[in-house]
């Protein structure tokens, strides 16, 4: 198929569509609504289930009882509803039932901005709500990835019986760039064995998340634990840029990626060794290619629209074996990649490591910027 | 003495195919047990038992999917009437219903209760009202009485700061997407009988694809109200039946020349 | 290759539109393009911009502080951006809608009275088109026949009328600026 402009939000509802989605709910939220609108339109002409709900703990719940008759379901919305859904995402991994989100992020806390951002790293890739699991994350830093990896996602997700999350900024939710749409693939007429048909006495089927029992709850915990191993093993995903030769290593991922590349490229032509590692599983998270970084060069560069909620993760990956900074903005604001340039050239002048936290030298390096 | 031939007698009464045969962990003089045979039975009269999905909720009834025998689901607290729809648009032709009691449906599951009465949800929702949260040992409901003492409202339900209970009968009826909406009592025969007949109602609202049906059970709670199963049946009766009158809250024009 | 152009006025002069003809024409081409707007608060004060990106490799950022080209619809959008565009980059200003000469020296003024050209053509929400056509006829980085060609494939239904008088009002945006 030849590429056509898609806008980010309409894109991977579209995608979804082609995926052999079945049934879609979700609430109104900016910067995610187009998403809730394509499928009111494209679902019913279809002949497959959109249904608008009456909050996001409504859709999220309405997406567990879907899951659970094994049909292709998703939800998509932004930060504070992403927030409202954590007890039906716990649940719906305790039943260890298939499904997608995609968390069109916004700036917070609180009702926050509605400008791109990337706080909800922790919430998804440290969280997902209580309980020992962790949902798949992946950040796509652009149209067309966004869509590949929400057309894969529900594989991915149904392979591990499992929650899908594709997490992208506003930006991306309101971008438009040319993509190529994937087939559309057919909608799925058997029901897997362990979805809920309507099954009497020895076909009774039960998918609950309660066990009373601590052992046999300990048990279920390890089995999510192992299955987790193997979600590790098989679908780490990363993109590297200018690497080859590079002695300063900048880590972002989605957007704040993306901007560090024009940045990467800028220092590159006035000859700075710099290269970019783009993370693109959050959970699992890259960290034998970020370990081999650490190995190998002088100096990280983390950059994120967060306070540094993944260089947390990169310090203890790296544990100190090379020199870690970070540069960041935040509650909705994205960096221009002059901004990025400038602390590349930075390190650049000064690769010495550096003392202190560097999520304390940010602030104090940012402080000014902001208050300009 | 005659003997006399099993084979020849009409069998008036036997446990339902659709309830399993082991015992329950309700409390002795509870209700819910009543309630969940007058589904079972019903399930079974109108041979649904193999296209059923139950969705339990949170509370005393959490495990009722151990005591039905087919398939279901189980939903965070309140949130049933919202897993019930993606079950049921899933599914469409399969039967649906919740089991929630009082504080699930109308405390914390309030909004998804009105919202899929206000839509229209073609689901049944059988709602155990016993005035108190009974799984967590007696605490004050939406549907406490006033002056009633619960472990949180030790000296009474005071209406000056904790309001009034919710009628939820008469709440979810004046919703257009409501089409079969009952309240019964489980107090004593002639009512459970009455309350059979509502819950065959609801079940055939949604077997007929009317929308939303939703049967109230007035049940007794005789742990939490510190009583024996005699009394608390009493004190339903006499106490809970004043304040939460039984009765036919909305019907559907054809629901009413159905005969059951 | 890189071409950053930013398009800025208020809602309802077509500045969206604009930078998403540019992005389908920059597709034609085979390039790599961007579409980013403004979105959010920004919006409720009847102003929008979008950023559009083009480039024959993979585009970083979808904003950029300093862009090579800047349309300004309207005055509020010269005081703003006017300082962004990058020196020796394109600053094209509907006069119709501006009282002020442009301050900088460094860069490409066009100034074009886009608004009162296109009520020559009837229709004043064509200057968006006029004020186009004006700068691709000086930077020359997308092909007129791109242009026209995303045009005939944007404007369909009954919008489909909307395609030649669109290319009337590039061409004219491009003759008054060669004709200066």
């Amino acid at each position: 198929m030849a590429k056509e402009l898609w806008k980010g939000n309409e894109a991977f509802a579209e995608a979804a569509i082609r995926a052999g989605l079945q049934a879609y709910f979700g609430y109104p939220i900016t910067p995610q609504t187009e998403a809730l609108e394509y499928m009111s339109a494209r679902m019913p002409e279809l002949g497959r289930v959109f249904l608008q709900a009456e909050s996001e703990l409504g859709a999220i719940n309405m997406v567990y009882g879907a899951a659970a008759t094994g049909v292709r379901t998703m939800t998509s919305t932004s930060s504070p509803g992403t927030s409202l859904m954590m007890e039906g995402l716990s649940y719906i991994a305790a039943t260890e039932l298939p499904m997608v989100l995609v968390d069109v992020v916004r700036g917070g806390p609180g009702l926050g901005t509605i400008s791109p951002s990337q706080g909800d790293y922790n919430q998804m890739v440290h969280g997902g709500g209580h309980g020992d699991y962790y949902p798949i994350v992946m950040a796509p830093a652009g149209v067309q990835e966004t869509v590949d990896m929400v057309y894969g996602m529900f594989d991915i997700a149904e392979k591990y019986r499992s929650i899908g999350v594709v997490m992208l900024d506003g930006s991306i939710g309101q971008m438009i760039e040319p993509a190529e749409m994937p087939p559309m693939l057919e909608v799925r007429k058997d029901i897997p064995e362990w979805a809920v048909r309507g099954g009497a006495g020895k076909d009774k089927r039960i998918l609950t998340s309660i066990n009373l029992d601590p052992a046999e709850m300990e048990k279920m915990n390890l089995r999510l634990l192992k299955r987790w191993k193997e979600v590790e093993k098989n679908e780490v995903r990363f993109a590297e840029y200018y690497m080859d030769d590079a002695k300063i290593a900048i880590i972002g991922n989605g957007t704040a990626g993306r901007i560090a590349l024009s940045a990467v490229r800028t220092a590159r032509a006035a000859g700075i060794p710099v290269g970019l590692l783009r993370p693109i599983s959050l959970r699992p998270f890259p960290v034998q290619a970020v370990q081999e970084v650490a190995a190998q060069l002088d100096n990280i560069l983390v950059v994120e629209m967060n306070a540094g909620m993944m260089l947390e993760d990169i310090l203890k990956i790296v544990q100190g074996k090379t020199s870690v900074e970070f540069y960041g903005r935040i509650g909705g604001v994205m960096p221009y990649p002059e901004e990025i340039l400038a602390e590349i050239q930075r390190i650049a002048a000064n690769p010495a490591p550096i003392k202190g936290h560097p999520r304390d030298l940010w602030m104090e390096r940012i402080e000014p910027v902001i208050n300009q | 003495m005659v003997a006399l031939d099993i084979k020849d007698m009409e069998i008036v009464y036997r446990h339902p195919d659709s309830l399993v045969d082991i015992s329950t962990h309700y409390c002795p003089g509870c209700t819910h047990g009543i309630a969940h045979r007058l589904v079972a039975e019903v399930i079974d009269e109108m041979g649904l038992a193999k296209r059923t999905i139950g969705v339990a909720s949170v509370g005393c009834s959490a495990f009722s999917y151990n005591y039905f025998d087919f398939d279901f689901v189980q939903s965070p607290h309140g949130r049933a009437p919202a897993m019930a729809t993606g079950v049921k648009r899933s599914r469409p032709d399969r039967i649906v219903f919740t089991y929630q009691g009082d504080g699930d449906m109308i405390s914390i599951g309030a909004g998804e209760i009105i919202a899929a009465a206000g839509r229209g949800e073609n689901i049944t929702v059988i709602f155990l009202n016993n005035a108190n949260y009974g799984m967590t040992g007696g605490q004050m409901a939406p549907t406490t009485l006033p002056g009633m003492k619960t472990t949180s409202s030790p000296n009474g339900r005071d209406v000056e700061q904790t309001g009034y209970p919710i009628l939820a009968s008469e709440l979810l009826a004046t919703q257009q997407g409501a089409s079969y909406i009952a309240r019964r009592s489980l107090h004593d025969p002639k009512n459970i009988r009455m309350a059979k007949k509502a819950i065959r109602l609801a079940f055939e609202t949604q077997v007929r694809g009317l929308g939303f049906s939703m049967v109230e059970l007035l049940s007794t709670c005789p742990t939490n109200w510190h009583m024996t199963p005699a009394n608390a049946t009493k004190w339903l009766e006499e106490k809970m039946l004043p304040y939460y009158p039984i009765g036919d809250y909305k019907v559907h024009p054809e629901l009413s020349e159905l005969k059951v | 290759m890189q071409n950053e152009t930013l398009i800025a006025g208020f809602g309802g002069q077509g500045v969206l539109f604009t930078g998403k003809i540019m992005a389908h024409a920059a597709m034609a081409e085979n390039l790599q393009v961007t579409w980013f707007p403004s979105y959010g608060p920004e919006m409720r004060g009847g102003t929008a911009n979008c950023t559009v990106v083009i480039s024959d490799e993979e585009i970083g950022s979808p904003q950029v502080r300093q862009p090579h080209a800047v349309i300004a619809m309207n005055l509020p959008s010269l005081d703003k951006y006017e300082n962004q565009v990058a020196p020796g980059g394109y600053l094209v200003i509907n006069t119709s809608m501006v009282n002020r000469k442009a301050k900088r020296s460094d860069i490409h003024v066009l100034e074009v009275p886009g608004t009162e050209l296109a009520e020559e053509l009837g229709d004043k929400r064509l200057a968006n088109s006029i004020l186009l056509g004006a700068l691709l006829a000086e930077a020359k980085f997308l092909k007129v026949g791109s242009v026209e060609k995303a045009l005939e494939e944007s404007l369909h239904g009954n919008k489909k009328t909307m395609v030649e008088i669109n290319k009337k009002a590039m061409q004219k945006g491009a003759d008054y600026i060669k004709g200066k």
